[in-house]
């Protein structure tokens, strides 16, 4: 069974990002970047059903500027066997990242493919349930774990008030919730060997798929400066405040 | 000349890092104050198949460069392990060439899987107390006792003791006085320290305390003669080999712990508000940080140029000791820096610069004092007169 993992370059999560002065985005100049935590957490289940003998081969793919093959290098290391870069200067939107997805699908067949559940720049959660739309396929989504036996797939989902479980046929799509596994480092000598790895490119214009932004960034700015606490006296005092200032209860 | 990122050098780089994030300036502060081997932080690096980095693929190693060693050394000091993290590793990552370059196959196949796979870990028996930096005025002894020799005593500032069982151990075989030329005699060994024979005390001192210093008490060590790396009587121009990789190593680390303090430095300058404005907005506090980075950065490149050198068979003793000179001193400058930025918090442990302030201490003083670098200047490089 071949395993299709999507993974995408982020920011880092260690980076404070600031919005530009004019409010189209945030500066991304001499910014660190690394592959997408939730992405990693994909490439490491992919890498353990692999492990298992579930799955046969695991396939990176990384979308956006020549850059993303960096990530993708990151993905080899972890233990993939080969990578796909679509190429493009444009700003991927999840639903061209989705249609670009099922031309991939279409052309290597995978039974299953994980993505993260969002990626943490955009924090947009769509391009998994897009694909699987788009595929017709079965999806499940904040996996916190995933069991395949056939052509059967348990995944237990993270949902509002507790875990739920459901069972999909494959081919099937899997998003990854943070508590899914804990992924490994790279270590020396894969690092080297993912140098060896194939990687392809490919253009959207190649696998035929219109990847205009259909959305506009309208305005970016800085969330609101959080105010200092203040000290109450009086339980009485809280639960008024509680209920008329902050009007949480 | 090409200064484009290299792409190995930033994956090391970045796997570097997210090892160490694991080991945060916490962990690295309570191990200033309690002590104790890092152990689980060298496990990390042994599991992760770092300690091969330098050693050939057919022992299990990854056959890189001394280049890319630096940048992990950097790496993994820059991230606020400094000195502590690196010299715990240290000795393991490039002291053992040597071995790689001189040892017959039958040692190689025996000595370095084990290092690599942290079932031995080693360290590097050379000075003493009584030579310093003069390696040719060495006193401890090796005598030949049929098919193995006796080795007997005292070294000093030995890294590791009291957790190694290997050490690699310089001793002499032919007395000073019966060698033809003072380069001649001194015999170079690799071999388990037997603890009924070989005493460590350790040596209380300013930083680093997670990583022992020891002076060596050597009493009638027996060692096989299948230990021996090399020919009697060469193992000072084996050890030579190894010495301008390991001045690079050890730039690479102080220029890493340089910029963890001026990372820390500015980081302050930025946040800390006196007289309602950020104390960053100075150019008293400003300047000085400004000066550090450049300066950081001047060694950097003086470390990537030596390390190529040395990588690409070219003589590098020059630019070795520069790039050590400048590294320890742009470091020891940037730590006194983010000192004064802190102001009285720079004193307080919970700082973190303090710590680097003592520990960067280290890459000053060893393995070569600034002065005999610039002895060393002035006689290979402008053909002044010998001074010393």
């Amino acid at each position: 069974m071949k395993v299709l993992v999507a993974v995408k370059r982020v920011v880092d999560y260690n980076v404070k990002v600031r919005v530009k002065a004019d409010q189209s985005g945030v500066d991304i100049a001499d910014v660190k970047f690394s592959m997408n935590p939730f992405d990693e957490i994909a490439i490491e289940e992919a890498v353990r059903l692999k492990e298992k003998g579930v799955a046969t081969e695991v396939i990176a793919v990384s979308m956006g500027v020549a850059q993303c093959q960096e990530t993708l290098r990151t993905a080899l290391a972890m233990g993939a066997d080969r990578a796909i870069h679509v190429q493009s200067d444009a700003e991927l939107q999840p639903l061209a990242v989705a249609k670009l997805l099922k031309a991939i699908c279409d052309k290597e067949q995978p039974q299953l493919v994980i993505l993260g559940k969002q990626a943490i720049d955009d924090d947009c959660n769509q391009t998994g349930q897009m694909l699987a739309a788009l595929a017709g396929w079965s999806q499940g989504t904040f996996a916190s774990k995933v069991e395949i036996s056939g052509s059967d797939i348990s995944v237990i989902r993270e949902v509002d008030g507790g875990l739920q479980t459901v069972a999909l046929k494959l081919p099937a799509i899997v998003t990854t919730d943070l508590r899914l596994n804990e992924p490994r480092y790279a270590t020396l000598p894969n690092i080297m060997k993912a140098k060896k790895k194939p990687l392809d490119a490919v253009t959207p214009e190649a696998l035929g798929v219109d990847v205009t932004p259909r959305l506009k960034t309208l305005k970016v700015t800085e969330p609101p400066k959080r105010k200092g606490g203040i000290k109450v006296k009086t339980i009485g005092e809280l639960v008024d405040k509680l209920k008329n200032e902050a009007r949480v209860i | 000349m090409d200064f484009s990122t290299n792409e190995n050098h930033q994956s090391i780089r970045e796997a570097i890092e997210r090892i160490c994030e694991q080991f945060d300036d916490e962990y690295w502060l309570k191990k200033d104050r309690d002590g104790g081997f890092p152990r689980d932080f060298y496990q990390a690096f042994v599991d992760n198949g770092w300690l091969g980095i330098c050693i050939p693929e057919e022992y299990g190693g990854s056959g890189l460069g001394i280049s890319e060693a630096c940048i992990m050394m950097q790496a993994i000091s820059a991230s606020g392990a400094g000195l502590s993290g690196a010299s715990a590793l240290h000795m393991n990552i490039f002291g053992l060439n040597p071995v790689v370059v001189f040892a017959t196959e039958e040692q190689k196949q025996r000595m370095l899987p084990p290092l690599i796979q942290g079932r031995d870990q080693a360290c590097f028996a050379v000075t003493e107390p009584d030579a310093g930096l003069n390696t040719l005025k060495l006193k401890t002894k090796a005598v030949r006792d049929g098919d193995r020799y006796i080795i007997s005593g005292q070294k000093i500032w030995i890294s590791t003791a009291q957790v190694a069982n290997k050490m690699l151990i310089l001793a002499r075989t032919t007395p000073a006085e019966e060698v033809k030329h003072p380069t001649h005699g001194l015999s170079l060994f690799y071999t388990n320290i037997d603890r009924d024979y070989v005493q460590a005390h350790e040596i209380e001192k300013m930083g680093r305390k997670c990583v022992d210093s020891n002076q060596l008490f050597l009493d009638g060590l027996p060692v096989s003669v299948e230990d021996r790396i090399g020919e009697e009587g060469k193992g000072f121009e084996y050890i030579l080999h190894g010495l301008n990789p390991e001045r690079l190593l050890i730039a690479s680390e102080a220029v890493g712990l340089g910029k963890a303090a001026l990372r820390r430095a500015v980081d302050y300058a930025k946040e800390r508000v006196v007289f309602d404005r950020p104390i960053g907005k100075n150019q008293a506090i400003q300047h000085p940080l400004a000066q550090n980075w450049i300066e950081l950065e001047a060694a950097e490149l003086m470390i990537r140029k030596a390390a190529w050198l040395y990588d690409n068979g070219q003589p590098c003793g020059a630019e070795a000791n520069a790039a050590k000179y400048l590294g320890a001193e742009s470091a020891f400058k940037a730590c006194q820096t983010a000192m004064t930025t802190h102001g009285g918090m720079g004193y307080a442990k919970e700082y973190h610069v303090e710590r680097y302030m003592r520990e960067v201490m280290i890459p000053r003083i060893a393995p070569v004092s600034p002065q005999l670098i610039l002895c060393f200047i002035a006689e290979k490089v402008l053909g002044l007169p010998k001074s010393y």
